[in-house]
């Protein structure tokens, strides 16, 4: 059988249709939050969340809830606290997430030992079951990746100023506080939906590279968001591809596609530069 | 009527006042510079007349058909901008939001604002240029283009030839003046280069560490060299030579009599001592 042939095999199981839709909706919010983010220099939030994110999941199988309905509200209210934490505090914004996200870790592992034998479900969580999502799942994903997408698209400009220059923004009457809430459940309803398919400790990839891969070759703000959605959603099909091809972890597949489309985008940048 | 009354303006950072019972009143047309040592609060006097910093007491009062919102601010440049993917123009139509209420585009009309302040400011043919890449007087050409399309009225300018080269600098204020002059914008600057400040400005406030302010027109200012009647102690920061020449001034020590100033410190704190 041909490598074309086997591709065309992977669209026959239902399961891997439904990787692509939910991954590829995930890939697509998180590139566009990652563009902000990580110029907002709030990049390692999303670090953070994705560890509160998964106590919130070890907490809610132990007691039997469904897991994402229970961890967005927890996710929401801890990036709220992140976003003005990293701003005015006495514990430095890095630091803060260092303890959040150590801590929700930890919690996360006593209450799953002490309700002892879910380990594989936690696990999952831990790196990812792209290919186990269910049907109720996907579509809860649909729902709010079509949200997240409009909300966006309804207020790239004002996202813009404010990213760009809140002081400028704030002295112009925009709300900047607002837009931070916005842009902070935003975040932190990308990070529960990933977590399911990329898992805990590889989400933030996905929300940092292919922003900064974009980044290397424009200089834009609107095309670094165009370049950036294209180059996530294309690693993401290529990890998918590569991990059902060779038989390796789906989420690591998709890290690492996304690693080198980020070296290559370098050398270009660097080629241009020069030029 | 004053476009901008500040009354009994008090702000303070954790109780500890910057700035205290702060009162003047800025006409349409001033070009007033904001003067003083580091510390003695006068970014965030700006601050409190953009209400980015909450008044611990008195009252601003805007009128003349302007509000808070119609100014246009140039702020300090900010150390997140240096790698900023963004380009010239993109930066620029961004002072258009505030009147855009609920719709999610720009119109017609904004971008051509936009394009024509470019114009203005002589960076049209650099409008697809990444803004970081730009050099720091083209920067600051681009955020006076981006701050004129926030407003027609006032613009507040903090410390904006902080790291321009002399012919940066000299190109920024001849901009800054020509707004002033033409199209009658008011400007409120924060500036530490008092030789240009007096050059340019009509009125000045030199606010001092010891919560007294000098407030008025430069000429007077330069009579008395930037103190004010009652207290002279702090005063080493103004235009190079000056001194307090008016007779009737209770001010007794020179300019830059630092020695003097130093004399009648220690006397007074000899005088505390006494008294205790």
């Amino acid at each position: 059988m041909s490598i074309f042939e086997e591709i065309i095999g992977m669209f026959s199981y239902s399961f891997m249709i439904r990787a692509m839709i939910v991954g590829g909706l995930v890939a697509l919010i998180a590139s566009i939050l990652g563009v902000v983010l990580v110029l907002k220099r709030y990049s390692m939030i999303g670090d953070g969340l994705s560890h509160v994110g998964f106590g919130a999941m070890a907490i809610s199988l132990a007691f039997n809830e469904a897991p994402l309905v229970f961890a967005i509200p927890i996710v929401i209210v801890a990036a709220f606290l992140l976003l003005r934490v990293s701003e005015n505090s006495k514990i430095k914004g890095d630091a803060a997430i260092g303890l959040i996200s150590s801590s929700s870790l930890a919690i996360g592992m006593i209450i799953n030992s002490l309700s002892n034998g879910t380990n594989i479900d936690l696990n999952s969580y831990m790196f990812g079951s792209i290919l186990a999502i269910e049907k109720s799942e996907m579509i809860l994903c649909i729902i709010l990746g079509v949200i997240i997408i409009g909300v966006f698209i309804y207020f790239y400009n004002p996202i813009f100023a404010v990213t760009f220059d809140e002081n400028f923004a704030k002295a112009t009457g925009l709300k900047v506080e607002v837009y931070k809430t916005v842009l902070s459940v935003l975040t932190a309803l990308t990070i529960v939906i990933g977590m399911r398919i990329m898992g805990t400790l590889l989400i933030s990839s996905l929300i940092i590279f292919p922003a900064l891969s974009a980044m290397r070759i424009t200089k834009k703000f609107k095309s670094v968001m165009i370049i950036s959605v294209i180059i996530s959603l294309v690693c993401f099909f290529a990890g998918l591809i590569a991990s059902y091809l060779i038989e390796i972890p789906t989420g690591a597949s998709i890290v690492v596609s996304n690693l080198i489309m980020f070296i290559v985008m370098s050398i270009i940048g660097l080629f241009r530069g020069k030029m | 009527m004053s476009q901008i009354t500040c009354k009994d303006v008090s702000i303070a950072y954790e109780k500890e006042n910057v700035i205290s019972n702060v009162s003047f009143e800025i006409e349409k047309g001033d070009y007033v510079s904001i003067i003083g040592e580091n510390g003695t609060g006068k970014s965030s006097l700006l601050k409190g007349i953009l209400g980015l910093v909450p008044l611990k007491e008195g009252q601003i009062v805007f009128d003349e058909g302007c509000s808070r919102r119609n100014i246009g601010y140039l702020s300090q440049q900010n150390p997140m901008q240096k790698d900023f993917p963004a380009s010239v123009y993109e930066v620029v139509i961004s002072g258009c939001l505030k009147n855009k209420g609920f719709l999610p585009f720009y119109s017609k009309k904004e971008k051509e604002l936009a394009i024509n302040n470019l114009k203005k400011m002589g960076m049209e043919q650099l409008k697809n240029s990444c803004y970081a890449d730009l050099s720091g007087g083209q920067k600051q050409r681009v955020l006076l283009a981006r701050a004129l399309c926030a407003t027609d009225s006032i613009i507040v300018l903090d410390e904006p030839i902080t790291g321009l080269d002399p012919v940066a600098t000299n190109d920024m204020y001849k901009l800054v003046e020509k707004l002033n002059k033409e199209q009658k914008i008011t400007i409120i600057m924060v500036t530490h280069d008092i030789d240009n400040a007096i050059k340019y400005s009509d009125k000045i406030l030199h606010l001092h560490r010891n919560n007294k302010y000098y407030f008025g027109p430069k000429e007077d200012y330069l009579v008395h060299g930037g103190c004010t009647p009652d207290c002279c102690m702090d005063v080493k920061y103004g235009p190079a030579d000056s001194e307090c020449s008016d007779p009737s001034c209770k001010c007794h020590i020179s300019f830059n009599g630092k020695e003097l100033a130093k004399q009648t410190r220690n006397a007074l704190k000899g005088n505390e001592g006494g008294m205790k």
